[in-house]
């Protein structure tokens, strides 16, 4: 008995999302693992982002979340907030100024196009 | 847990590849003749952001992209490649390196990744790796751990020569042995079970310091050990391996390997060993090693959809093992009406079946499902002297474990069911004893990761059991990362439970004539209760650089504390007496160890630590026998092996066992402590190839012997006989060699 309502326990949180999960990537600049905790924070304090990795070394921010909750542009919006540069979005001089001595990073990377 | 987790990778791999519009491929370079696969390559659309980086493999999957078809590889030290996309086909594509100076660093970086990997687990958890495993002598699972200083090993008696592993100062009964994360190593296989396993079957040992995962059941009080066995889709197809030493040993294993299709694969392993020379350097007129032989077949299929997220195994394997052992003069019982001398005969079959299936879902790949099932059916046919011991063992396991997240995966969670029945029947002499257990069970574990310093486990699992009653068994984990230069705190707090199969358990009881007495306590297993143990434990590594290298030092602490014990009392003479625990008993272990690489080829390990196991016995509370005080460890390993594949590994352990308490026996009246002793291990290989190489190494190399191991040998039908007080080598010096042969 126990065990069939385990398994609808389980079963109806398998079925009942219907979501639209998406992932997508972007730039965002950084340097240390500083900026590594904090930009995955703020992304993950977004409602509907499901799994958030910044890589040190490409500077890649990999996203999982909700499209049908959120916009991917939030993300960028959020992110730049509180001081990181992303493809889309500049953050305000006031908070880039103000990050810790190792994160900042070299602001004329993404201005130039590094890519 | 484990099994979740490599399914998981195996599928995080395979899921990069899966949804329908993604492009997908793999990035190499040329270093001189032979294509490499190159991971850390960075792959976006040109002019917009979104990309993704090749994986280990050198593997990535990327969604199509409306906007443009012109894919952009870039990657450090190598020429910038603009690709063209026009059809949904694989990619496969070779980089050119731009310049040779800047290569040096990017080798750098991937060593860095691969060294911090360990340190995120909220467990405290040691990788043996296959190369880790080349190092020990041979052959089986039960001499695998000679380079780990966690793990001890003693000798089960002076006849069978069975080595048993000790952690946390108790032995392998209260270690959970898993093999591919199903529960191998317990009921009648307990004694013996380590030597079922092949060497070279294994891939990787994890071995898990303190309480283990609710998933994997309620009995893994002091630490979990669990065996991965090669994957039929990655090893080799064919591997020779030939072993002799010159204690008359002989091993034989080969492999196949096989793809048989996009998504099956095929491996047969096969083992078998044999040692029949009659060795007796003492010259008390018994065995110092017994005449063995066995043979081993496992059959794996293994099913890959990486496009709808499954994953599936399915194994079978069959096991004939026979030790025989006693006086020189022995052949055989029926020649032996008379009892003109004395033997001991273990005939072992086991037949094993397991199934496997993981299911992860498409895009969301946090979320995931895995079942796994397995049945054996044990048969133990054995006797000692005038004593018979026969057991059969029949064994349901299966586990359904779902996984996913709350909110974001900064909270996920694991939760699932079980269920097993084992089915014993054991005749001990003329007593018959007869059991079903049944349990149902049912788990929760929620693991936070705050992306920064601080992971956290906590688990609850509610079991039924239809012998011991229904119990929640508790754990909890946490992880903390001090500053910048890696201080990590492990913290751990758990309860176990574990049923005592005091004959299975303790089969040395036979290769002695004392008089087995069981002391009921209304219990329902041979009369007693089960065994309830807290384990909590403190793990502290600290990373630094010593002269420009790196370094890390791990101090352990850990206590076991049984609030119930099956207790197997050796103290009164010509008695064995099991009863519970009435009192104190508890098991406190403190550890250090460095570990060193002193140069690229010389890496070093040292470690002492202290074990204070204390029990109330009948007659009192005492350290518990045969269990050494202290230990000190050093191994220092000398690998040239070049790139190629071609050099030497030569490896060094030098171990000091301490003293240890042995119970009242013929010669001692009161017991004694026995002293010290030293034991040197060396091994030194030349690698031709990554196809060939020759080994020869020398075990005990001190030729240290402990002076009587059988007690009153001269007359084994006697009450005094007893060959049970094992504390040193019963066997002195010896030498092996082998060759290990790879087709790839």
């Amino acid at each position: 008995m126990k065990k069939i309502i385990f398994l609808i326990f389980i079963s109806s949180m398998v079925f009942s999302q219907k979501k639209d999960i998406v992932e997508e990537s972007f730039e965002v600049n950084g340097v240390c693992k500083m900026c590594k905790a904090r930009i995955e924070k703020t992304a993950f304090k977004q409602k509907g982002v499901k799994n958030a990795e910044w890589d040190i070394n490409n500077h890649l921010l990999t996203v999982l979340y909700d499209k049908s909750k959120l916009d991917i542009y939030q993300i960028h919006k959020s992110i730049a907030k509180v001081g990181h540069d992303t493809s889309e979005e500049q953050a305000p001089d006031e908070i880039y100024d103000n990050l810790p001595m190792c994160c900042l990073y070299n602001r004329e990377e993404i201005k130039k196009g590094k890519r | 847990m484990k099994i979740i987790l490599s399914i998981l990778n195996l599928l995080l791999i395979s899921n990069a590849l899966l949804a329908q519009e993604n492009i997908k491929g793999q990035i190499f370079s040329k270093s001189s003749e032979n294509l490499t696969p190159l991971p850390g390559v960075n792959i976006y659309w040109l002019n917009t952001s979104i990309g993704t980086i090749s994986n280990e493999d050198g593997k990535f999957s990327i969604s199509t992209n409306s906007k443009t078809n012109k894919l952009v590889l870039s990657f450090l030290g190598f020429q910038t490649d603009t690709l063209k996309i026009e059809k949904k086909s694989n990619i496969s594509h070779v980089m050119k390196e731009s310049n040779l100076g800047e290569l040096d660093e990017i080798e750098v970086t991937q060593r860095r990744k691969s060294f911090q990997r360990s340190y995120l687990s909220a467990q405290n958890i040691t990788k043996i790796s296959s190369e880790e495993l080349l190092k020990a002598a041979c052959c089986n699972l039960s001499e695998s751990f000679e380079t780990n200083p966690s793990i001890d090993i003693n000798f089960s008696d002076a006849l069978t020569g069975t080595k048993q592993i000790n952690m946390l100062g108790l032995s392998s009964p209260y270690i959970m042995i898993t093999q591919e994360n199903i529960p191998f190593v317990r009921g009648a296989s307990q004694v013996y079970g380590l030597t079922y396993t092949p060497g070279p079957w294994i891939e990787s040992i994890q071995v898990t310091k303190g309480t283990g995962s609710v998933v994997n059941g309620f009995e893994s009080i002091v630490g979990q050990i669990n065996a991965e066995l090669k994957k039929p889709s990655l090893s080799n197809p064919f591997f020779l391996n030939a072993f002799a030493s010159v204690n008359g040993r002989k091993e034989f294993n080969f492999h196949f390997n096989k793809t048989l299709s996009q998504k099956f694969s095929l491996g047969i392993y096969g083992h078998t060993s044999q040692r029949t020379m009659i060795t007796d350097n003492n010259d008390d007129g018994f065995l110092d090693m017994p005449k063995t032989r066995q043979i081993n077949f496992l059959k794996r299929l293994q099913y890959t959809d990486a496009e709808n997220g499954f994953v599936g195994f399915l194994s079978l394997r069959f096991l004939n093992d026979r030790k025989i052992s006693g006086e020189t003069t022995f052949n055989g019982r029926s020649n032996n009406l008379n009892f003109s001398s004395w033997g001991s005969e273990i005939f072992t079959q086991r037949a094993d079946a397991s199934l496997k299936i993981g299911y992860v879902f498409p895009l969301i790949t946090y979320q995931s499902i895995g079942f796994q099932s397995a049945y054996s059916k044990h048969n133990q046919e054995s006797f000692f002297g005038v004593r018979d011991y026969n057991i059969s063992h029949e064994s349901l396991y299966s586990n359904l474990i779902f996984n996913s997240i709350i909110s974001n995966t900064k909270h996920k969670f694991k939760t699932g069911l079980n269920f097993s029945r084992d089915i014993y029947f054991e005749s001990v002499d003329t007593d018959l004893y007869k059991r079903t257990d049944d349990v149902f069970g049912m788990f929760f574990e929620y693991t936070y990761d705050n992306l920064e310093n601080l992971n956290l486990v906590a688990g609850l699992r509610f079991d039924s059991h239809n012998n011991i009653g229904t119990f929640l068994s508790p754990r909890l984990h946490i992880r903390y990362q001090g500053s910048e230069k890696p201080t990590i705190f492990r913290f751990s707090v758990g309860q176990g439970r574990k049923v005592g199969n005091i004959f299975a358990e303790n089969q040395n009881i036979f290769a002695s004539n004392r008089t087995i007495q069981i002391f009921p306590s209304n219990g329902s297993i041979y009369g007693l209760k089960p065994e309830i143990a807290w384990n909590y434990g403190l793990s502290i590594t600290r990373n630094f650089n010593l002269f420009n290298r790196n370094a890390d030092i791990i101090f352990d602490f850990y206590n076991t504390t049984f609030l119930n014990q099956v207790i197997a009392d050796f103290e009164k003479l010509q008695y064995i007496q099991f009863y519970n625990l009435s009192g104190k008993s508890f098991s406190k272990s403190f550890q250090i160890e460095l570990n060193y690489k002193a140069s690229n080829n010389i890496s070093t390990r040292i470690a002492y630590k202290n074990e204070n196991v204390r029990t109330s016995y009948r007659d009192g509370f005492k350290r518990k026998p045969l269990r050494p005080y202290s230990r000190f460890f050093f191994n220092i390993e000398y690998n040239t092996v070049n790139t190629k594949g071609k050099g030497w590994r030569n490896d060094f352990t030098y171990n000091i066992v301490g003293k240890q308490r042995i119970p009242s026996n013929l010669f001692h009246s009161n017991g004694f402590v026995a002293s010290s002793y030293s034991l040197i291990n060396f091994q030194t290989a030349k690698v031709f190839s990554s196809k060939f190489e020759l080994y020869l190494g020398g075990e005990n190399l001190l030729n240290v012997r402990q002076k009587n191991p059988i007690i009153a040998a001269d007359n084994p039908f006697g009450r005094n006989f007893d060959a049970s007080l094992v504390y040193a080598p019963v066997f002195g010096r010896f030498i092996y060699s082998g060759i290990r042969f790879n087709l790839n």
